[in-house]
């Protein structure tokens, strides 16, 4: 049951927009349409990476991420579409 | 002739690798099968001429954004005999996916992986001869920036070239689609041969962004960083500035005009005011542009220009526009021209376009002469420095407005998802090729245009021959007339509109043209304009000049970045609708609040 799999997986991540500064995480999906997904791909969001919450913009600005030695800025409507588990 | 096409993503020293293999000699050139113009210059390799094309930074062959379709369309109507992919070391890992895409499209294939000094420091080592094998294309590291390597890349280039190129069979585009295995193969290749730290420490870069990305100091740095930036560009740049004029002036006094003193008066006119004035205010531009680009490489090579965007996306992503986005707002304070064509630093069209919409409205420091003219003519010592800020205000809110109203046009579907390289030194080389490679630039596609301008200006003022020059009975005095009734609502007299005709070329102007239209100078002018404005009609007419064009190398600028006309008149046609409209509605307002 793949699909009962994927939910329950779903439910028990939060949001990459969530994490706090300092916070690491595995990505567990990521739900963007075809652009977005297409160059998160080439910047290295792969289910199951590590990633790490670097900082974040004041007043509801960007973030700035870490996968492996790339830091990545991308705002928080982006990192939204990425669920992640909390490590 | 051979070409060789030059391949990577963002961020990893191609455009300095071009530079250096090009020595600088580039042109920007258009293509078939895209639109934009891509650089590309011709250097002796080997005995024979070959042409070296800059192709934009992209991150991956099959995707969407702009810059990813310039390239596959240039790949697909333009197969090089050589490709050369510059990887930057330090990001192998994900970097290979891009070679291994231009790898299945079956064409010659050099690689060099750059920035070889950079890895060292991090402790990644590539096996570049096992690398090399896994991959049957030749490998070399690289440092472009110090140069190390180079040698014996160019001459694996040159062999390379010797084959010609298999080319690309059109069944090779739909193989192309099929991403899957690109994953397994790079894979294979990193396992072998690259040795990754588990954990990269950039010690320095860390603690740089802890201070200048700082949630409450961060944007205090950094306005103190573009205040110091702006401050720096006049300073160095005005007084060379005041250089030139004066040169061009002593050669007009002590040559041109005794060389020319027996034509007749008229075509001495066209020549001196005319086509002369005209290559004076276009070497007025070229100080100001070197500056700027010397200023803005150092910003942007090392790496401060991502850090801006993320200080200031919060702002601008509400208006549709990004944080590089207001550096060059702000930039466009000082000058527009250099403003506008820096915004070349956007990846989206629509975008960047939406940028250049804006940036005209900011005050820029031509402007800002005549403002002080009228606020010191018309206005107190105490209240003059508020007027002034109040344009100041003006002129944001103008943007802002600008920005909102527009940004449904303008939508760009490009995701905010940028990478933060790691601080960089820029070298003195780059910077200075690249204030050079713009001003180039700027002089090729503005000169005719706006020396164009100045002899159409100085024809309108000057015709009929027997009219006193600037007065009532010639073409522009008539047209001044006839626009009469357009002008007088916003209150601002038939003189003050030949003016505004003036200011058409470029605002620095404004004050000499009223002097001409008057017939007074200095302090004489200031007093007339005095007595015969109040204060309402000033501060329209300085909104009017706030708002509208702001002057003709501007216009061109805007239509040789943007290479639509539609767009360049549609910025005219709002900037003039604004100006008109917000000087109506203030004059109007003030004149019915009994001012």
């Amino acid at each position: 049951m793949p699909a009962l799999l994927n939910q329950s997986i779903a439910m028990s991540a939060t949001s990459l927009a969530a994490l706090h500064p300092g916070d690491t995480a595995t990505i567990a999906s990521i739900h963007a349409e075809e652009a977005l997904h297409l160059r998160l791909l080439a910047l290295g969001f792969r289910t199951g990476k590590q990633i790490e919450m670097i900082r974040k913009a004041s007043f509801s600005g960007p973030l700035q991420v870490r996968i492996g030695t790339t830091d990545i800025l991308l705002r928080r409507v982006e990192a939204e579409k990425i669920k992640v588990h909390k490590t | 002739m051979k070409r060789i096409a030059l391949l990577g993503m963002p961020n990893t020293g191609k455009s300095t690798l071009f530079n250096r293999m090009t020595g600088g000699a580039a042109r920007v050139g258009n293509w078939p099968g895209i639109t934009v113009e891509l650089l590309s210059g011709k250097i002796l390799m080997g005995g024979d001429m070959v042409e070296i094309i800059d192709l934009p930074g992209i991150y991956d062959l099959h995707g969407f954004s702009d810059d990813e379709q310039v390239v596959r369309h240039f790949l697909h109507d333009n197969v090089p005999d050589l490709a050369l992919v510059i990887l930057n070391t330090t990001q192998i890992e994900r970097q290979m996916s891009l070679l291994l895409q231009l790898k299945q499209l079956d064409i010659n294939l050099v690689v060099m992986l750059n920035m070889a000094d950079e890895a060292k420091k991090f402790g990644i080592s590539v096996d570049v001869a096992k690398m090399s094998a896994l991959l049957e294309i030749p490998i070399f590291l690289l440092s472009a920036k110090y140069g190390s390597g180079y040698p014996e890349a160019l001459q694996a280039i040159t062999r390379a070239l010797r084959y010609p190129t298999p080319g690309m069979a059109e069944h090779l585009r739909s193989q192309l689609e099929q991403d899957e295995h690109i994953e397994t193969e790079m894979a294979r290749v990193l396992k072998h041969t690259v040795q990754v730290p588990a954990q990269l420490s950039d010690k320095l870069t860390e603690k740089l962004d802890s201070v200048l990305l700082h949630p409450w100091l961060g944007l205090p740095i950094f306005f103190a960083v573009m205040y110091l930036l702006f401050q720096g560009i006049f300073i160095f740049g005005q007084p060379i500035q005041g250089g030139i004029a004066e040169l061009f002036n002593w050669l007009r006094e002590t040559a041109l005009v005794p060389l020319l003193g027996g034509l007749p008066q008229a075509l001495q006119g066209l020549l001196l005011d005319g086509i002369y004035n005209g290559v004076a205010t276009v070497a007025a531009f070229v100080p100001i542009i070197v500056l700027f680009f010397l200023f803005m490489a150092m910003v942007e090579d090392s790496g401060y220009l991502s850090r801006a965007a993320f200080l200031m996306d919060a702002l601008m992503a509400r208006l549709g526009l990004d944080g590089r986005g207001f550096v060059m707002l702000l930039m466009g304070f000082g000058c527009n021209v250099p403003a506008l064509m820096g915004t070349r630093v956007m990846r989206s069209r629509a975008m960047r376009l939406l940028t250049m919409l804006v940036i005209p409205l900011s005050l820029c420091s031509a402007r800002l002469q005549v403002f002080i003219f009228f606020t010191a003519a018309l206005f107190s010592a105490k209240a003059a420095p508020v007027v002034l800020f109040s344009l100041y205000l003006f002129s944001f809110g103008a943007a802002i407005l600008t920005a909102l109203l527009f940004k449904g046009r303008f939508r760009n579907n490009e995701p905010f998802v940028l990478e933060l390289p790691p601080y960089r030194f820029p070298t003195a080389r780059q910077m200075v090729l690249r204030g050079w490679l713009e001003v180039r630039h700027f002089l090729r596609r503005a000169t005719k245009f706006i020396v164009a301008g100045v002899v159409m200006v100085w024809l309108l003022t000057h015709l009929p021959l027997s009219a006193v020059p600037a007065s009532a009975d010639t073409l522009a005095g008539m047209i001044g007339g006839a626009m009469h009734p357009l002008f007088a609502p916003i209150g601002i007299n038939e003189q003050l509109t030949i003016a505004l005709i003036f200011g058409f070329i470029a605002k620095e102007i404004v004050i000499g043209a009223l002097a001409v239209i008057y017939s007074l100078s200095g302090d004489a002018l200031s007093g007339a304009i005095g007595q015969q404005l109040d204060w309402v009609q000033a501060y329209s007419f300085m909104l009017f000049t706030l708002l509208y064009t702001p002057c003709l190398a501007t216009v061109a600028t805007l239509q040789s970045e943007s290479k639509q006309t539609g767009f360049t008149l549609l910025s005219l046609a709002w900037s003039l609708g604004l100006a008109w409209l917000v000087s109506f509605l203030f004059y109007q307002g003030a004149r019915m609040l009994g001012y």
